[in-house]
């Protein structure tokens, strides 16, 4: 019964059961505004119960409110099937076999409904159906591994892609793509190089900032650069892919663990920071930029490492941060924490004796940057030193997020402080670098001479 | 038979065939007799600060050269709401064109190149629209939904326009009838093409996000001039509220038009109302053009039995001398013959003036496949590009018949296999009748096809932005300070006597509340008001360039002078073009550059003797109204903001004849 009258509460719904009119109705709708004639549609459950939602006869959709409607009649009855066409995925010989899990996102999304937003939706013939230029890349195969946005992935999330990603490269997978909702991308990126370690083929992320609902979606383009790269590419790593420029231009591949997203909503927001991208990619091939990378390997010797210490922090340093946050997150119970210190990696002295006491309880405890470029170091003020001395342990130039994932991963298999620190430090996959590239921080400033004529001329 | 078939005189003969005739000699019952039927749709910018869905300015705009930077996207199609997609969308698609935004840092932001999510609507937009809503006699909505309308031309860089009815079901009074209105929307306005080339289309993103209106009537317009009436009406209407832009492009129409049998085709874009009549007759005689050839066809065919053949020509085995073509070999380009079963006198058919129904292939040739003209050579051309060997050979080729006729396209691989498709697609439609189009308008009255025509199935909800309640309080607080309906207007001026033709200029200008207010304010007489607005006041307007600091307030203002200073209104078209030309000049300074000067009748007919006696010496006639004449002659300079001209005359008559 309440399917009938889809999102509709309160007022709204009291009005149509009273004129007997459902969801999809065709209605005639006799208000103090006037007549309205289309049909009712659904309603998001956020919005107010004064409103009925109308399709018209010219598409348009409009809201009547209900305390102008005098008389209401059904005239008809026409249910949309807003779905994307399936087509089965076509089988080429000769052309690699890709697979693409799904976990949600913008990449693979229609309308709901109920939130008015948009929903992951998620299968390979509704895939195919929207973008048929990937059979011409590869053989496609997909499984849908869960279907949530990007802010609702999480530890038992990685594990499982993980597991599944060891799985396909044992039944000799040429490449792996995962779609993903882009807010957490880089999160996933890094869990997945942690745990899922020394692969012989691609493991390549993508999203798409932009839903595949739209004409101008960055989703069609991000997937066929993602089954260039997971297919033909040869740089056996874990990668996000995304745009490069904001245009329909290319895609750059980022080590998992150095790429943040930078922008709320600009179609080239996944950024490589301290470092450069490891490659371009069109549809005609992966272009590396970075000389040194793990190349394709013909063997299966992935190491799957599935491990994860969900009691773990990520502190945002602010001036006049008070020591008891410290305190209360150890009295929850949480094994460890890091901290995005300012400059060079820097608190204030009034945190010192929780930090101190946090640690003696057995709190791990790792500096990071939050200016995100450059690099922790806590020698050159005193304070830096008073610090260390508390044994607060800088991790150089890791990204606080890579940071908090990998803390989580490496307390997800030891609780020893000395092996902690050492697996922290350890770079995996260039978490720390040993170096920083003078190209590695490029923020322009607009409003230069030579830099708007950059602008101009060659970035789009 | 065959071989004196004449291209020209087929033409000629089936323009005579189809009753085409000129639009001045066509008569309303000509117009009923095939079945004539149109709509508009009034796009008008409104007159806001900042756009419709982000912060930029409104209304400030660039040369084509003037960019910072530029995007590069593609459009695919979408589903709509309903789960369809768009055919124009899937035409798009096919195109494969590269779209090139360019943008300018003072009036685009993120949000015009889709890189941030639309901001709240704009209140004053919002508020503008709705008052003319009301205006039109619309049922005002109770909540307002932001819709997304695809456009995959890549006019709008979302691939969507947000849109968003106010109101539906309204009216307008012409003056022999009432019009329905379907609706009027609220929408962002598009980008301006700079070029489009190939697979390259360039826009500038100056106007994009623009808030826009558009109001639809019903398709109840029986004859062109009745479609302009009803253009002009909606424009007088629109402007009668003093919200909205002027001047080039801040009003476009297009206008739909159909024959009875044939389709609804959208005549986009047409820049100014007097186009619309020769564009409709034109138009609604195309369709009816496209209704015989389907009678001709389908006399040989049946849909399914038609059948065309395509083969590739080898540049050496004919003797073409046509540039495009020896081009190809450079190129790389194909160049491929179809043979048209059964066309021949098809191609040749007349469709509008100028044109025949080749000319329907080439353009959509050139629109789809991005091959730009010239892009087609026929068998039916008035001149012989192709010798008639080189076509016989052709025609030797297919085994045609002598029915048949063919054409000749070149191109690149790709573009000319989409244009094979395109060529075999819009013959099998000649059996279905009048393709649903949208068409350019040219400046001669006819129309280009621009391309298939959207229907309701490209519509989907914004799911960036929320629904916005009107409230009744809302609506009446914008019912108060609305202006009379413009027909109300209409009829006013007509009981003024203001003369008929300053009446486009009045309410164009939006002049009338000025008049009402000088007459009522001051009790001039309507007609002597009217017609120095109509007349003098438009030869200014016309004459001199508009300062920035001029505004309706000081036309007022100067009356207001007149009154005060109890001179004669006569003097207004004096002190007009000064003011239009130096608004912050006061007014008795104007007075004094006039070199005027207070004087009574007894002061102004005092010289009247000194003038007969002067007239005598210097006579030429010695008719006493030449003396008359000539002595108002004299007088009139110092009259003027005195005295009535007609009281002087009178009194130099009196003393005179």
């Amino acid at each position: 019964m309440k399917d009938l009258f889809q999102g509709y509460k309160g007022k709204a719904l009291e009005t149509l059961k009273k004129y007997n009119v459902r969801v999809w109705g065709k209605a005639n709708i006799k208000t103090t505004r006037g007549t309205f004639n289309g049909t009712i549609l659904p309603r998001s459950e956020n919005d107010d119960d004064q409103h009925i939602v109308l399709k018209i006869e010219t598409g348009y959709n409009i809201g009547i409110n209900v305390g102008t409607i005098s008389d209401m009649k059904e005239t008809g009855y026409k249910k949309a099937n807003y779905k994307v066409p399936e087509k089965e995925f076509p089988y080429t010989e000769g052309q690699p076999q890709v697979k693409l899990f799904g976990t949600g996102g913008t990449i693979a999304s229609r309308l709901d409904y109920r939130t008015g937003a948009v929903i992951p939706a998620f299968s390979p013939g509704e895939l195919y159906g929207s973008v048929p230029e990937l059979a011409d890349i590869c053989n496609l195969s997909t499984e849908k591994v869960f279907a949530v946005f990007s802010e609702n992935m999480g530890p038992k999330q990685y594990i499982a892609l993980a597991i599944a990603i060891g799985k396909e490269i044992e039944n000799g997978i040429d490449g792996i793509i995962i779609a993903h909702g882009t807010d957490t991308l880089h999160h996933t990126a890094a869990a997945l190089t942690y745990m899922v370690q020394n692969p012989p083929v691609p493991i390549v992320l993508v999203g798409s900032q932009r839903s595949s609902d739209r004409p101008s979606s960055d989703a069609a383009l991000n997937l066929m650069h993602s089954a260039v790269a997971a297919g033909h590419g040869d740089i056996a790593e874990v990668m996000v892919c995304m745009f490069g420029p904001t245009s329909d231009e290319y895609g750059f591949l980022h080590r998992g663990t150095r790429v943040r997203k930078m922008h709320s909503s600009y179609r080239s927001t996944f950024r490589t920071l301290g470092d450069t991208p490891i490659a371009t990619v069109t549809q005609k091939g992966v272009k590396p930029i970075k000389k040194v990378y793990n190349h394709r390997r013909k063997d299966r010797n992935v190491k799957i490492l599935p491990y994860f210490e969900e009691k773990v922090s990520i502190l945002y340093y602010y001036p006049n941060m008070q020591p008891d946050i410290i305190d209360a997150l150890v009295a929850c119970g949480y094994k460890g924490i890091i901290i995005a210190g300012t400059g060079l990696g820097h608190v204030n002295k009034p945190v010192y004796p929780a930090l101190k006491k946090a640690i003696e309880k057995g709190v791990h405890i790792f500096m990071t940057v939050q200016t995100l470029w450059g690099y922790v170091n806590m020698f050159v003020y005193d304070t830096g030193r008073d610090l260390m001395a508390l044994g607060v342990v800088p991790l150089d130039n890791m990204l606080p997020e890579a940071a908090y994932i990998k803390l989580g991963w490496t307390l997800g298999q030891t609780n020893d402080r000395q092996k902690v620190i050492e697996i922290m430090q350890t770079s995996i996959n260039d978490e720390i670098t040993k170096r920083e590239p003078y190209n590695g921080y490029l923020v322009y400033q607009g409003g230069v001479p030579e830099v708007e004529q950059f602008v101009k001329n060659f970035r789009k | 038979m065959s071989s004196k078939f004449d291209p020209q005189k087929n033409y000629q003969q089936t323009k005579k065939q189809v009753g085409y005739m000129e639009r001045q000699q066509t008569a309303p019952e000509d117009y009923r007799r095939i079945g004539f039927m149109s709509g508009l749709e009034v796009h008008q910018q409104l007159d806001t600060k900042e756009k419709l869905f982000c912060h930029c300015p409104s209304g400030v705009f660039h040369r084509n050269e003037a960019y910072n930077a530029e995007v590069i996207r593609h459009m695919r199609p979408a589903m709509s709401e309903l789960g369809g997609y768009d055919g124009t969308a899937l035409m798009e698609f096919k195109t494969r064109k590269n779209i090139i935004y360019h943008i300018n840092n003072e009036t685009a932001c993120t949000y015009e190149v889709d890189d941030t999510p639309p901001f709240k609507i704009n209140p004053e937009a919002l508020g503008h629209a709705l008052k003319i809503s009301l205006l039109c006699n619309l049922n005002i909505v109770g909540e307002v939904h932001i819709t997304r309308k695809q456009y995959l031309d890549g006019s709008i860089p979302t691939g969507f326009q947000r849109t968003a009815i106010l109101g539906v079901n309204g009216h307008i009074q012409l003056s022999n009838k009432k019009v329905n209105l379907i609706q009027l929307s609220i929408e962002e306005d598009s980008c301006r093409e700079i070029a489009d080339i190939a697979h390259n289309r360039w826009y500038k993103t100056d106007r994009l996000g623009m808030p826009l209106i558009e109001t639809v009537t019903a398709p109840e317009l029986m004859t062109p001039n009745e479609l302009k009436e009803a253009a002009e009406y909606i424009r007088y209407l629109n402007r009668s509220t003093g919200l909205v832009r002027t001047g080039m492009g801040a009003g476009r129409e297009d206008v739909n038009v159909s024959c009875k049998g044939g389709s609804r085709v959208e005549i986009k874009g047409v820049a100014h109302n007097k186009w619309i009549p020769e564009l409709s007759h034109n138009e609604v005689f195309r369709q009816w053009a496209l209704l015989h050839i389907r009678q001709l066809l389908k006399e040989r065919f049946q849909k399914e039995e038609w059948k065309m053949q395509f083969q590739q020509l080898d540049l050496l085995e004919y003797h073409f001398s046509y540039q495009p073509l020896l081009d190809c070999r450079k190129k790389e380009h194909q160049i491929v013959a179809i043979n048209l079963p059964g066309c021949k006198g098809i191609l040749s058919h007349f469709t509008q003036p100028g044109q025949m129904f080749a000319d329907e292939i080439s353009q959509r040739l050139k629109v789809i496949a991005c091959i730009e003209l010239p892009n087609l050579l026929h068998s039916e051309q008035f001149e012989n590009i192709v010798s008639k060997n080189d076509f016989d050979k052709i025609r030797s080729k297919f085994k045609a018949s002598e029915t048949d006729a063919q054409f000749i396209i070149w191109g690149a691989v790709n573009d000319i296999q989409t244009a094979i498709e395109i060529i075999e697609e819009r013959f099998k439609m000649i059996f279905d009748g009048v393709p649903n189009e949208t068409r350019k308008s040219l400046a001669n009255g006819t129309t280009i096809f621009e391309r298939v025509l959207p229907g309701a199935d490209r519509m989907y909800p914004d799911t960036d932005s929320a629904p916005i309640p009107l409230s009744d309080e809302y609506i009446n607080t914008l019912q108060a300070n609305l202006p009379e309906e413009t027909y109300k207007r209409i009829s006013l001026l007509k009981e003024w006597e203001t003369p008929i033709d300053s009446h486009t200029f009045i309410l164009s200008k939006n002049l009338f509340p000025v008049i009402q207010e000088i007459i009522e304010r001051f009790q001039y007489n309507p007609k002597r008001i009217s017609t120095i607005f109509g007349h003098t006041y438009k030869h200014i307007v016309g004459q001199y360039k508009v300062r920035s600091e001029f505004n309706y307030r000081k036309l007022i203002a100067l009356f207001h002078f007149i009154h005060e200073q109890e001179l004669h209104p006569n003097i207004a078209p004096y002190l007009l073009p000064i003011l239009y030309q130096h608004p912050s000049m006061d007014f008795a300074s104007m007075l004094t550059s006039l070199k005027f000067k207070k004087r009574s009748m007894t002061e102004l007919i005092a010289p009247i003797d000194f003038l007969i006696e002067k007239f005598r010496e210097i006579r030429k006639t010695d008719d006493p109204k030449d003396a008359a004449n000539w002595i108002m002659g004299q007088l009139h300079h110092q009259a003027i903001g005195n005295i009535e001209l007609s009281d002087l005359r009178k009194n130099v008559d009196k003393r005179v004849l």
